[in-house]
């Protein structure tokens, strides 16, 4: 009797033990990200002390050695260039999901499916070594009079890195759709086409906009991809294949050159803090859109 | 809680990697003791001290040093193998912010520190000259720029080529360097006399960099010193006067930078070692002229 009390003492010590290395692993986590957060916000916040809000939000004029810390170029290039690269990639990735899911045969599908899956591993700075040796120089002769860098050839690339994202999301969103959605519209004399359009894509929407969402996300963060075909001048672009900056590239090329505690340095965390607000809010739509689907 | 065999392989690992991590620390411990001892030495000097010499030396900061820089790193570790030097770029201003607080031994600067380094106990070595000129894209075909027309092209006002005499009729592209580049504060210094540059125009980050996309761009003008100029761009001459090594002895062509190598407080061990190396009267005469710079004492005398 003895042998069965110590035993239990020491599986309930066991236990207690790796409660606590989980619960005080998992606390360390939140930690580290909760941290970061504040400190990014702290700092950034800091900005406002020299700088009025509306300047650094609505003045397009970014000329640090004189103080004048406008970021408005920077928003609307951000904007600009994630918009674009969604709009180039979604329309592809859609059909090609619909292609995987639907019409391809199986051998094409076992065969494209990790093949595309190995394409979101490709790290970003190929693609903008590719883009900055090919796409830049086919740019300025296909476009004469233009230096070839600009937004459009930073949103071409984010559309091919975005791509696989989107189209792997889609197509386990569409795959994982009920059979019967399928047969009762064939049972009703839909064409293969009106299925696909008017029943099955809606009724996946949720799980394609998740895709669309994680797409965005991906793009909106890419740094040195962008750095190097984006042409790095701190003004509001005039075209697609004008000289300007993103949010990421600015903090990329501005960082070296500053010094903790200056107004500068702050400004440059607070656009990190509008980095992080803008993917916060993309992960609550996700979250949102996913419980949407579930509902139905 | 753990069977024996597993406590005994946990102990092996842990021992092991010990043992490894012992191995890091020993080249950076002999390092500081042969410091000392190279220190007090020094008063006995001789080449004996050389051999004994060990550690590493890190410097950073100019990219359009760095050639020089490393050249003096291959021949300095060549002499003393136990020596490592690290030569990284990342502009003037990172190279000066990096000596000021301790990353680096080193800190490469084009220009002289100034402003905010002033109280940061910082001392100056000057190693070379490194003249500079503007460069453009071989299809430009201008030959000449005066102080004042390369002024207002830097600073936007002049956008085409046709409106410099004998420029054709191409939209003229500025190339720049990154706000930490002393390069560029350079050429902000003695071209725009402290003006703006324009915003407009694409930035690159380093002095290769610089040179391979005025080299690729049509209509492209930027600046970089002339050990980077190859016949895949071409360097104009400033106000009427092309670079030579007479020219910016006799003051005739102004557009030279005055290279700094700055380090935290006096230089001890191995980095007082590599500068005194890249001062010395061999390395100035043989291999400063040979990599195009030109010699620290080229205009003092």
């Amino acid at each position: 009797m003895t042998n069965q009390t110590q035993w239990s003492r020491t599986q309930k010590r066991k236990e207690s033990l790796m409660r606590l290395l989980f619960t005080g692993s998992a606390s360390l986590v939140s930690l580290v990200i909760f941290s970061l957060i504040l400190f990014v916000g702290y700092q950034g916040v800091q900005t406002f002390r020299n700088i009025p809000a509306g300047e650094f939000f609505l003045s397009t004029d970014w000329t640090p050695s004189q103080n004048r810390f406008g970021a408005l170029p920077f928003l609307c290039s951000t904007f600009l260039l994630t918009l674009l690269s969604v709009a180039l990639a979604v329309p592809l990735a859609l059909s090609g999901a619909v292609f995987l899911a639907k019409i391809a045969p199986r051998a094409v599908r076992e065969m494209l499916r990790p093949a595309i899956d190995l394409f979101v591993g490709i790290p970003s700075v190929v693609y903008g070594l590719i883009g900055m040796t090919v796409l830049v120089p086919l740019l300025a002769k296909l476009f004469p009079g233009t230096v070839g860098y600009g937004i459009l050839p930073a949103a071409l690339i984010l559309a091919v890195m975005i791509l696989p994202t989107i189209l792997s999301v889609s197509e386990d969103a569409i795959r994982s759709l009920p059979q019967r959605l399928e047969e009762a519209s064939l049972a009703l004399g839909a064409t293969r086409w009106q299925t696909i359009r008017r029943v099955l894509i809606p009724a996946a929407a949720p799980g394609i906009l998740t895709g669309i969402i994680l797409g965005m996300g991906r793009a909106i963060g890419e740094t040195m991809a962008v750095y190097m075909v984006i042409g790095n001048s701190p003004q509001m672009p005039k075209s697609l294949l004008d000289s300007t900056t993103v949010l990421t590239t600015a903090i990329v090329k501005d960082m070296p050159s500053t010094f903790y505690g200056t107004a500068w340095n702050n400004a440059l965390y607070l656009m990190a803090l509008v980095l992080l607000f803008i993917s916060l809010l993309l992960i609550l739509i996700i979250r949102m859109a996913a419980k949407r689907s579930e509902l139905s | 809680m753990f069977k024996g065999k597993q406590i005994t392989t946990l102990l092996l690992a842990a021992a092991m990697s010990l043992g490894l991590l012992a191995g890091c620390g020993q080249s950076k411990d002999s390092g500081a003791s042969a410091g000392a001892g190279g220190n007090t030495g020094a008063d006995n000097g001789g080449a004996k001290q050389e051999q004994q010499l060990s550690g590493t030396v890190t410097a950073s900061g100019s990219t359009a040093l760095a050639p020089l820089v490393k050249q003096a790193a291959a021949d300095f570790m060549d002499k003393n193998p136990k020596v490592t030097v690290n030569v990284t770029g990342g502009g003037s201003g990172t190279g000066l912010k990096n000596v000021a607080d301790g990353t680096s031994d080193i800190g490469n600067s084009d220009v002289a520190a100034e402003g905010e380094f002033k109280d940061k106990g910082l001392v100056d070595h000057v190693v070379a000259i490194a003249p500079f000129a503007i460069i453009t894209n071989n299809d430009v075909g201008i030959d000449n720029l005066s102080k004042q027309q390369a002024a207002d092209i830097f600073t936007g006002k002049i956008t085409n080529w046709k409106d410099i005499p004998g420029g054709k009729d191409m939209k003229i592209t500025v190339v720049h360097r990154p706000a930490s580049s002393g390069s560029r504060r350079l050429v902000q210094q003695i071209v725009l006399d402290g003006k703006e540059f324009t915003k407009e125009g694409i930035e690159q980050a380093e002095s290769g960099a610089m040179k391979t996309a005025v080299a690729s761009t049509s209509g492209a003008v930027g600046y970089v010193d002339i050990p980077f100029v190859d016949q895949t761009v071409k360097a104009v001459k400033f106000d009427g006067v092309a670079f030579s090594k007479e020219t910016v002895r006799s003051g005739a062509y102004k557009l030279y930078g005055v290279e700094h190598m700055y380090t935290k407080g006096e230089p001890a061990g191995a980095v007082k070692a590599f500068l005194d190396f890249i001062m010395s009267k061999d390395f100035q005469e043989r291999r400063v002229e040979e990599l195009k710079f030109l010699p620290a004492s080229l205009l003092s005398k």
